[in-house]
């Protein structure tokens, strides 16, 4: 019943990959992962999620004669013929430390941990290399003119792989600076809910509480009908 | 014209799809009657295939049927040989060890510094990077009943249901109680939920829920969540040493779990951890393949925790039930497998076969989706099949555009829209091809309400703790969509205050491996032959021409 039992034999043509400048022989249209695993590397560094959420696989490459650095993911991008490449699983990067709960939301506590945010020249590298096509110097700008929020919210696809941060002149760490900037939007720049202040209260009060207990002793067959008689919002 | 990501046989129904389309946004599908729920999970559920299971021959739960791919690891010699480990020389010396570095493993630490364990008395192992985990890939919400129509009692019946009324329902009772404690903690570290201009989390249903309460931060809800978690252990300068799986428990000789071995992945060394409380948080076991399903899983998911917990005595419950994400992609190949998240459904987007038509209600419970689907596909063929043999069924995005409006998929689907236009497929105009995938284990260790593992009397194992997907009970056998990063924070937070509470007062004695000596005789014992090891720490998926090939000359 399963997809791999009822795969077909198919004739699959194969391409040239270089990896980290060794040529191997991998089928066409497997991702990056998939053909280094064809290969025959067991991967370690370099690999988390595979599905293009956890940022571990920044990878770049070129092609024989192109004198442009491509980026992507290695869970996510196709080998082509003649693709040279290598994965970067790890970026230096400083992390300041920092108590969210005694930071202002405003430029000054942002440049007070992150300086080199100053030093952009707007060469918007890092927008062009992003994999998530994230404008990353537009954000770098609203940060600058303290415009929190935007920023927050155009980084917020951030996936954190560091490519920006290789090839920023600057060297701006944009990951760890727009992990900053969203946690204080999130905290407080955002209206806090009311709903659910209000819920805590009643749950402090112990509102829920005897009907919970009576839930929990009540067993599967009051269960069923409770949930057969779901009156559904 | 056509759809350029597509390949032409899929045209035709494609038009199809859309033909059909404004017929179907008034069409609201019947909802399945517990009769033929049944009927349909029995005859077309992969859990209810008789093949895919085995009785374990012995621990905790010998007699009990369970997946083969989790019988293949449980029965299993260990990594190591415990002669080979030098237990008096010890590497790291904690109060408190979490084995796993994601939600819930940051979860517990933080409640373990925030209970007065200090950052440098707590260590956090993981296998590969600190929060690779499918915490990150969660995309879809997190439920908490916190609007007035809405109450934890209701979101009770809704998770007890969903897991066919086999929960633990103690536990059931925590995570809907302290769901809306988990968001306000979110509130108050700064994680981004989706929100209107008054502070109101914009809350919309998931399978099997009855009232609106899926909080969400786009379609990147764990990420957010996991991203703001690992700073502030970062901020707080807990420990964390990363690709250095643990891969045996150790004990002390009065009986109770006294830290770790750890196994360095890069220099091939091992480390001892000696801890007065250890806290399994070492997730599930999609990459185990259970009848060779692909996965929504990141690569570390190879249920290690289950393989060391069940080595110190941990009894296992509702592991004969699997998760199947109804909704994997099942077109292109590239990202089979992958998870596209309920939300898609959430939104309004209706699952349709090859002739755009519906055959389920999109948002009954996981499993019934799922096992629609496979019947849909396989037993009355109706399904789109690709050209590696793949089949799938419809799941027409597009009507989440004109239900709330265009630029609602780029706003509230962020992942999702990317995913498939790195393939020439925009989903804003064009439907996806998906198909079930493995995607979560409903079962696990059993815990108590403090999150202490148990022995199969129902005994606490002393100096064991565990929470988030290694654990069962939570869920039933089913989980709901929201479900889990609510438990990886409940539970994780339950884990981290008792963990250090129980430190605060535990004396650890002699540290021994002899469980894992016991073990291995019981193994012999059972006539089972010392080929497999576990745990398996990464799955193999080397080319087998290279893997046939590959020696190891220890140069």
């Amino acid at each position: 019943m399963t997809a791999q039992k009822t795969v077909k034999k198919l004739k699959v043509k194969m391409v040239s990959i270089y990896i980290m400048g060794k040529e191997y022989k991998v089928p066409e249209g497997l991702t990056i992962h998939k053909a280094m695993e064809y290969a025959g590397y067991k991967l370690v560094r370099g690999v988390g999620c595979r599905a293009g959420f956890c940022g571990a696989c920044a990878t770049v490459y070129r092609f024989k004669d192109d004198y442009r650095l491509y980026t992507g993911l290695a869970c996510q991008t196709t080998v082509k013929d003649g693709m040279y490449l290598v994965i970067l699983p790890f970026v230096p990067a400083k992390k300041p430390g920092y108590d969210i709960e005694k930071l202002k939301a405003d430029f000054s506590s942002i440049v007070k941990l992150f300086p080199e945010v100053t030093r952009c020249v707007q060469c918007n590298t890092c927008t062009k290399v992003c994999p998530q096509e994230i404008q990353v110097m537009d954000a770098i700008q609203m940060i600058l003119r303290g415009d929190i929020k935007s920023a927050a919210e155009l980084s917020f696809d951030c996936i954190a792989c560091g490519i920006c941060s290789l090839r920023c002149p600057a060297e701006i760490i944009h990951y760890n600076l727009f992990q900053l900037v969203r946690r204080l939007n999130g905290k407080y720049l955002t209206p806090k809910s009311q709903h659910l202040v209000q819920r805590l209260k009643e749950i402090e009060e112990g509102k829920f509480d005897k009907e919970l207990e009576k839930l929990v002793k009540m067993g599967p067959e009051k269960w069923k009908e409770l949930y057969a008689q779901r009156v559904i919002e | 014209m056509g759809y350029p990501g597509y390949p032409e046989e899929f045209w035709d129904s494609i038009e199809k799809v859309e033909a059909t389309r404004e017929r179907r946004l008034k069409e609201v599908f019947k909802r399945i009657t517990p009769e033929e729920k049944e009927k349909l999970l029995e005859k077309w559920h992969p859990d209810y295939r008789p093949e895919g299971k085995r009785a374990l021959k012995l621990g905790p739960n010998k007699g009990d049927y369970v997946p083969n791919e989790v019988a293949d690891i449980l029965e299993a010699y260990p990594l190591i040989d415990p002669n080979d480990i030098d237990l008096e020389d010890i590497d790291y010396d904690v109060d408190v060890l979490i084995i796993g570095g994601g939600g819930s493993g940051a979860a517990a630490a933080l409640w373990t510094n925030y209970s007065g364990i200090k950052a440098e008395n707590i260590l956090i192992a993981t296998k590969l990077r600190f929060g690779d985990a499918n915490t990150k890939m969660a995309q879809g919400g997190i439920q908490a009943a916190d609007r007035p129509q809405d109450s934890p009692p209701i979101h009770f019946i809704d998770v007890i249901g969903g897991g066919h009324y086999a929960n633990k329902p103690e536990l059931v009772r925590i995570l809907v109680k302290e769901a809306p404690l988990i968001i306000k903690w979110h509130e108050e570290l700064g994680v981004m939920y989706d929100k209107d201009e008054h502070g109101n989390f914009i809350e919309i249903h998931g399978g099997g829920t009855s009232r609106k309460r899926m909080h969400a931060a786009k379609d990147y809800t764990g990420l957010e969540i996991m991203r703001v978690l690992m700073d502030e252990v970062l901020n707080r300068e807990i420990r964390v040493i990363e690709f250095s799986p643990a891969v045996e428990l150790i004990m002390d000789t009065s009986g109770q779990v006294a830290g770790a071995v750890l196994y360095n992945l890069e220099t091939n060394q091992y480390y001892v951890v000696r801890a007065k409380a250890t806290v399994l948080t070492t997730g599930g076991f999609g990459r185990l393949h259970i009848q060779e399903f692909p996965t929504t899983n990141h690569y570390g998911a190879t249920a290690d925790g289950l393989v060391m917990g069940y080595r110190v005595g941990t009894h296992l419950r509702d592991m004969d039930s699997v998760q199947y994400h109804p909704t994997g992609a099942a077109f292109p190949e590239q990202i089979v497998g992958q998870l596209v998240t309920e939300k898609v459904r959430g939104l309004g987007a209706q699952l349709v076969n090859i002739d755009g038509e519906q055959f389920i209600y999109p948002l009954e419970p996981r499993d019934v989706v799922a096992a629609a689907i496979i019947r849909e596909c396989y037993g009355r063929n109706k399904g789109i099949v690709t050209v590696t043999g793949q089949r799938g069924l419809w799941l027409d995005s597009p009507m989440i555009e004109i239900i709330h409006g265009e630029g609602t998929i780029k706003r509230y689907l962020a992942a999702m829209y990317r995913q498939f236009k790195r393939f020439d497929i925009d989903i804003t105009k064009e439907p996806m091809l998906v198909f079930p995938t493995l995607h979560y284990m409903n079962g696990g260790i059993e815990i108590n309400e403090y999150t202490q593992a148990l022995n199969a009397d129902g005994e606490p194992i002393p100096g064991l703790f565990a929470c988030g997907e290694v654990t069962g009970g939570v869920h039933g056998k089913n989980r709901l969509m929201g479900n889990s990063l609510l438990d990886i924070n409940v539970f994780g937070r339950r884990g981290g205050i008792n963990a250090a509470k129980h430190a605060k007062k535990a004396k650890v004695g002699k540290l021994t491996l002899k469980h894992v000596n016991v073990w291995i005789t019981k193994l012999k014992e059972s006539g089972i032959e010392p080929k497999r090891k576990a745990p398996i720490i990464l799955p193999e998926y080397r080319g087998k021409r290279a893997l046939s090939r590959s020696i190891n000359i220890g140069f």
